[in-house]
């Protein structure tokens, strides 16, 4: 007979199977059983963060940054209400987390007893699943589906909540190490007819472009990605999520497409006979007015998730399945029929040339001042810098889309944004995270002066961790993604877009004990960059830049992607 | 185009599965018309009969959708699976004065209605079948005067084939 434990105790010990190194919490009542337990298991690094959301950011980067399923562990009421901006997060983008949360004993559920809040059905709407644990019976199992669902299929949270008195209740450990679930069948091989379509329509297509998204990256399929686009000779563009899916440096990379894409990913879309579409939603973000998006091209659509098809787009070709093994079976295909390369790109020989032409008319670019420092070349100078190496977290806003822009993601789960919800403060916790999981990277956030003050409290966690992260504040003294929609659409009525105080980031960083640099002129740039970038610590560079810069090219809202505001 | 369509539902009976459900509608903004759950056979499964509206590609994203929840097992969607059979129930409670008491049982058997509850001024009558009859008797005791009626939301099931 197997000896009983405590629930505290099956759940580190779950922890421990699912191979979980690194968890980031907060503690109180309501867990601190579990933090009893983890007082005696030196195996799980266990990190004490200043705010849960901060907590569940730090999980998401090392989710994001790993492919591995974050977790964070919080207590009842307001502990478990403060993880709901990175659950949501983290559900938007489609990122695998548990998040345990303690709960009040269960005979006092539904009470409204201390610290007790509904936050399965609080977090009903954006989780992946969740589960109320009601018997210690159910733990093990509990637990052990919760890691599962969080990390197969499409990934996303899934939140256990845990009442103390399961936590204090003992009973047998038996541990699943297989779980099926009737009711949740994820699949991952593509029907062979529906890839077989696909290729005739790349036969018959003489103006195809590949959109790469985040299920890319997901599925880790960007071999794949490559070895299609270059055997066929296709362009490739990328949404937000899905940058570093396709070598940004790559000579059939466009960019990023969508609102703030380049000039050609956008007019290569919109003129498109054919776009094969992988792990990507159609965000209204990269469709723009959707009726007129794309019009003259068939779409093949490749998505784990059967809801992301035809959600928003009319699809032609549906391919439910993984990414990366449905874009195999279609290279076997292609491989099969062994139409030369050379013929390939004789078909595609005019697209090249309009894409050219459309290059060359409007290059992503920025237009240099002499006397305000412009957030692009900032960019432009860490990517030279860092050589393209490092993780590069954003925050949100124009900080969030500079990036995108300038610097040049090769490689997948370095670039780690709140695409679908767009949360500001994602960043300095998401780099934590990032940092944690990868001790010998060099770890980014480049941050606007807004976002980074909506989690600057994680500093001391950075601190306490000695992570030698360096955030890159572009301040411009505005809200300023805010601050140009107002500029462009609003008269330039600047209504709460410039925060009366804004804190000396330099004192700032010292009086946690890092070290702050400020460049304000043009050449201070790149000695600041370096300074900060030999700099062994957390680094804070508060870099003035130009206040009114605007980021573009920039489709408005609910336009077609065509008519772009150039630089 | 709109149309209304009749799903039926397979979901593990766990608490939370419902409000999930429910949660779907109100969150993606899709329509309930009615819904009906009990449990099947199964103990382990619950059986809900949903009827929604809305355009091809609504409808679409409304079963695809359920089919994405965790505890979701099986959704069929029976306007589309051909020959069905649809009943709901309605408790009618009808003003039956002196002079409309004849009345009203005579559309009572004309309809093959119950007169289930009887009381000095009124008639409450059980009608059975598919949400047309349920529309037609509403229709005809309206001009005699209906104080309540309660309804349960209508239940499906696919025919067999007549043939093998
Ligand atoms: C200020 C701001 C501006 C923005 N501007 C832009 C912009 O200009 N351009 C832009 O592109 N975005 C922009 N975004 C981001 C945008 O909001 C969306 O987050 C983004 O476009 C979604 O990317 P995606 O389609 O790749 O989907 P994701 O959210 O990454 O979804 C991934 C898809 O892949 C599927 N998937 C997951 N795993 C697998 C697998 N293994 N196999 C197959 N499929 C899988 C999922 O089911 C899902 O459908 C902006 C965001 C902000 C905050
Ligand atoms: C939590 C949150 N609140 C509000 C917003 C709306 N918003 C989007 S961008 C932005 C401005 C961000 O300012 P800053 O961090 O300084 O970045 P900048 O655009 O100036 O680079 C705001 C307020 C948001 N995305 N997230
Ligand atoms: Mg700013």
């Amino acid at each position: 007979m197997a000896t009983k434990m405590t629930g505290a105790q099956i759940i580190v010990e779950a922890l421990k199977r699912e191979g979980v190194e690194i968890i980031f919490g907060y503690p109180g009542g309501a867990v601190i059983d579990i933090y009893d337990e983890l007082y005696r298991t030196p195996e799980i690094k266990h990190v004490l963060v200043r705010h849960e959301q901060g907590a569940t950011h730090a999980a998401d980067g090392l989710a994001r940054s790993t492919g591995k399923v974050g977790v964070c562990l919080v207590t009842s009421g307001p502990g478990a209400t403060n993880t709901v901006t990175g659950i949501a997060t983290a559900y938007m983008d489609s990122i695998p987390l548990v998040v345990l949360t303690g709960q009040v004993p269960t005979k006092l559920i539904g009470n409204d007893a201390f610290q007790e809040v509904d936050i399965t059905g609080i977090t009903r709407p954006c989780t992946k699943h969740n589960f109320l644990v009601k018997r210690v019976e159910d733990l093990a199992w509990t637990l052990k589906a919760a890691f599962h669902i969080a990390r197969t299929g499409r990934p996303g949270p899934v939140l256990v909540d845990l009442p103390k008195d399961v936590q204090q209740a003992k009973t047998e450990f038996h541990w699943p190490e297989e779980i099926r679930l009737r009711s949740y069948n994820p699949v991952y091989e593509p029907n062979k007819r529906q890839v077989e379509k696909a290729y005739r329509l790349l036969e018959a297509s003489t103006r195809p472009v590949i959109l790469v998204g985040g299920g890319v990256i997901a599925s880790g399929a960007h071999e794949e990605v490559r070895e299609l686009a270059e055997l066929l000779h296709i362009p490739v563009t990328m949404t937000l999520m899905g940058l570093g899916g396709f070598p940004g440096t790559h000579e059939y990379s466009l960019g990023m497409l969508g609102m703030h894409g380049t000039y050609y990913a956008n007019m290569a879309v919109a003129n498109s006979d054919l776009i094969i579409a992988v792990g990507a939603r159609f965000d209204d973000r990269v469709t723009g007015k959707v009726d007129a998006f794309a019009p003259m091209a068939k779409i093949v659509h490749i998505d784990i998730d059967p809801t992301s098809i035809q959600k928003n787009v009319r699809v032609d070709v549906p391919i439910v399945g993984d990414c990366k093994r449905s874009l195999a079976r279609l290279l076997e295909i292609i491989k099969e029929v062994g139409r030369p390369s050379k013929l390939w790109k004789e078909q595609f020989k005019e697209w090249w040339e309009q894409i050219d032409i459309w290059k060359r008319r409007y290059p992503l670019t920025y237009k240099q001042d002499g006397n305000h420092i412009k957030p692009q070349f900032v960019i432009e100078k860490l990517y030279e810098l860092t050589k393209g190496e490092a993780i590069v977290c954003t925050e949100v806003g124009q900080n969030q889309m500079w990036t995108a822009q300038f610097y040049k993601f090769d490689k997948p789960r370095t670039l780690l944004s709140s695409g679908g919800l767009g949360t500001m403060g994602y960043g300095f916790p998401a780099a934590i995270g990032a940092q944690m999981a990868n001790p010998d990277k060099l770890v980014l956030d480049i941050a606007g002066d807004g976002s980074i003050q909506m989690n600057i409290q994680e500093m001391a966690t950075a601190m306490d961790q000695r992570l030698p992260i360096k955030v890159i504040i572009l301040n411009n003294g505005y809200l300023g993604m805010v601050r140009q929609w107002q500029e462009l659409f609003y008269d330039r009525r600047y209504s709460a877009v410039q925060f009366a105080t804004i804190p000396d980031f330099v004192k700032l960083a010292e009086a946690y004990g890092a070290v702050g640099f400020r460049a304000t002129k043009p050449e201070e740039v790149e000695p600041t960059l370096k300074k900060a970038l030999e700099t062994n610590n957390l680094v804070l560079v508060d870099i003035h830049i130009a206040p009114e810069e605007g980021v573009f090219p920039m489709v408005p809202a609910g336009r077609a992607t065509t008519e772009m505001i150039l630089v | 185009m709109e149309r209304k369509h009749t799903l039926s539902v397979l979901v593990e009976n766990t608490p939370g599965a419902l409000a999930r459900i429910v949660g779907l509608f109100s969150g993606r903004g899709f329509n309930i018309d009615s819904l009906c759950v009990a449990e099947t056979l199964d103990p382990t499964l619950s059986h809900l009969t949903l009827v929604t509206h809305g355009d091809d590609m609504i409808i679409e994203q409304i079963i695809k959708q359920l089919r994405r929840l965790i505890d979701v097992y099986k959704v069929v969607d029976v306007t589309e699976e051909g020959e069905f059979v649809e009943r709901e129930m309605a408790l009618i409670k009808v003003r039956a004065e002196k002079e409309t008491r004849a009345e009203v049982l005579r559309m009572c058997d004309i309809f093959r209605c119950k007169v289930v509850d009887v009381s000095p001024r009124t008639y409450t009558v059980e009608v059975t079948g598919p949400e047309s009859k349920i529309q037609a008797v509403i229709e005809l005791l309206k001009p005699i005067g209906i104080k309540e009626i309660v309804r349960t939301g209508l239940i499906a099931m696919k025919r067999e084939k007549k043939t093998t």
